[in-house]
């Protein structure tokens, strides 16, 4: 017990129109609140369903800081359990996915439950004859989460039995999910490959808010982008050679700041917003053999150009993962601790496109987001020393006040200036409406 | 000019050498033009393309790499990191002196160091190397981290 348990007033107060406090990136008690409040109340993504394409395929994740397991069950549907045996707490799977065939068997004693979680069977069950065995909680199996929603493949999941609708969380901002699928030629996206995983020493939101901060490339990616540039430009490149493929995903990065300021930032409510309303970084690739053909056959072609006219830029899933659709990628941002996030990079296949799209996706997701990548190095650099400031003396506030102008009404959709702060704000105003909605005296918050 | 297994194996001394004391822009003549350096993501990763790497860059990528590590504002290299190469005596798999072709496997283990922070790697490298006019060139390279599924921080140099 804190200054920040069960006191919605004194959590509330942290984030202010313009500025929110530094308790919020570093303070352990409000990081143990967020994963008990935040992580419980809103729809956190947890995978692809194409991760498990078959009866009894699983996968092993987390819902903030919750163990969970992502399962298909006989009759198709995907399930998400707890991965924690009802008898003694062991964790059931350990491998990242796999197939465990028509039931979990738990290593330590041996319980047995199907794949939707129900308690299947105990060796020398009579042992819990004279109980009361049949009326306790171990009897019902493995926990499922709250709520389970499948939007398009996409597989969230609510910890919360009780809360907010799916499509009340998302409404509007599901269009970006729709473009990214839609975008092939079959409707239909597939894992490719397991993700890149980086661990970065900082708070979940540093990374959460660099999504739609459009100050930083040309600053902190001047080592990386604007040295390609400069190579590039200094290399007298022959006109018969071709350009290095390379530069068409790096160079836009060092786009002016009029550029990020035009193309625009779109907020929906409860904390979701996508940079890149009218063009973006990703506007300007070439066009891939086949691919239009396809498209058009399938939608028709205004239909094709309207879904591949989209060019979104970073759209931000409140809390915690970022898509990217006209590069199909999706980055989740596993919170690991307070000064610890685990960023998992995926890349998926548009079923029925050509394999040359999904090469550049690969090759975008190794040059940007690997621990290897130049330009995941910049980034990571300016998160840690934030977080490592933070913790300073120095100032209990941090600014987000860029293009405010005072009274915003985060419960409707705006699209403003692509250099605003106001998608930092409505994360901001979300975090501080989950992170209270059941905290006793809730009221208090408001 | 006759190249012996001796000379094979120096070679991939001499390599990790280089990067060790950061003569990148020798380093970098190593190669031929149409090299990749390969770091799979997965464990005996077959397909560089269709799937995420950690690496897998052409000439002009490592140039970009070495550049940036002198940059003025390259950040993330204030100050700078260092690394290590300790390496074990090269399996030369491939011999073919007639083609010019010959290949290399390699275990070492790999510690990077910046500030306060260090790591280490263990990995085998596979070097493909060519004989063209008389010297030997780097036509690929392939590095297999022994935990490439690991989550890691930034790692900043070459393994």
């Amino acid at each position: 017990m804190g200054k920040y348990s069960d006191n919605p007033a004194a959590v509330a107060a942290l984030v202010q129109p313009h500025q929110v406090h530094k308790d919020t990136y570093i303070d352990a008690e409000i990081y143990q609140l967020e994963m008990r409040h935040l992580f419980s109340n809103t729809w956190v993504f947890v995978g692809h369903d194409s991760q498990t394409p078959t009866k009894g395929d699983y996968f092993t994740t987390q819902v903030g800081d919750q163990p969970v397991i992502m399962v298909r069950h006989s009759d198709n549907e995907i399930h998400v359990l707890y991965n924690r045996c009802p008898h003694k707490g062991t964790k059931i799977a350990i491998d990242r996915s796999g197939n465990t065939g028509k039931f979990f068997r738990c290593p330590y004693h041996a319980w047995s439950f199907k794949t939707n979680g129900c308690l299947l069977a105990i060796p020398l069950k009579k042992g819990y004859a004279q109980t009361e065995f049949n009326d306790s909680e171990s009897a019902k199996g493995m926990q499922p989460v709250g709520a389970v929603h499948n939007h398009r493949g996409f597989v969230f999941a609510r910890l919360a039995v009780e809360g907010i609708s799916f499509e009340a969380f998302f409404g509007d901002s599901l269009s970006s999910l729709d473009n990214m699928v839609d975008r092939s030629p079959e409707g239909r996206l597939e894992v490719a490959g397991p993700p890149l995983r980086y661990m970065h020493q900082c708070n979940w939101k540093m990374l959460v808010d660099n999504q739609t901060d459009t100050c930083h490339p040309m600053v902190a990616h001047e080592s990386s982008a604007g040295t390609a540039v400069k190579l590039f430009d200094a290399a007298n490149w022959p006109e018969d050679k071709p350009k290095p493929v390379a530069m068409e995903i790096i160079a836009p990065f060092m786009s002016p700041y009029e550029f990020f300021e035009d193309m625009g930032i779109r907020t929906w409510p409860n904390g979701h917003g996508h940079t890149g309303v009218h063009h973006s970084i990703h506007s300007d690739y070439s066009a891939i053999p086949g691919y239009h053909d396809a498209m058009n056959e399938t939608y028709g072609a205004e239909k094709a150009a309207e879904i591949l006219g989209e060019n979104r830029h970073n759209t931000v899933y409140f809390p915690n993962i970022m898509i990217k659709g006209p590069i199909q990628q999706l980055r989740n941002f596993i919170p690991m601790g307070p000064d610890k996030t685990l960023v998992e990079s995926y890349i998926y296949r548009l079923v029925g496109a050509p394999d040359q799209l999904l090469a550049r996706t690969a090759m975008y997701n190794r040059m940007i987001n690997a621990p290897t990548s130049i330009v995941g190095h910049d980034d990571l650099e300016m998160y840690e020393r934030a977080q490592e400031g933070l913790h300073s003396q120095g100032s209990d506030w941090i600014n987000i006040q860029r293009l405010y102008e005072g009274e915003e009404d985060m419960s409707v959709e705006a699209v403003e200036n692509g250099t605003t702060e106001r998608q930092m704000r409505n994360q901001f105003d979300a975090w501080s409406r989950f992170m209270t909605m059941s905290m006793p005296n809730s009221e208090a918050a408001e | 000019m006759s190249i012996t297994r001796d000379d094979i194996i120096d070679f991939i001394y001499a390599e990790a050498r280089m990067l060790d004391e950061g003569r990148y822009s020798e380093w970098l003549d190593l190669w031929l033009e149409d090299g990749h350096y390969w770091m799979p993501l997965d464990y005996k990763q077959a397909d560089p393309h269709l799937v995420t790497s950690l690496l897998y860059e052409d000439n002009f990528m490592l140039r970009l790499r070495v550049e940036r590590l002198n940059g003025e504002r390259t950040f993330s290299q204030k100050p700078k990191s260092r690394c290590h190469h300790v390496i074990q005596r090269p399996f030369v798999d491939e011999f073919d002196v007639e083609a010019g072709h010959f290949v290399t496997n390699t275990s070492m283990h790999y510690v990077e160091t910046r500030l306060d922070e260090q790591f280490l790697l263990a990995l085998t490298a596979t070097h493909e190397l060519k004989l063209v006019d008389g010297r030997l060139r780097i036509a690929n390279k392939r590095v297999d981290l022994l935990n490439s599924d690991a989550a890691f921080g930034n790692i900043q140099l070459l393994p």
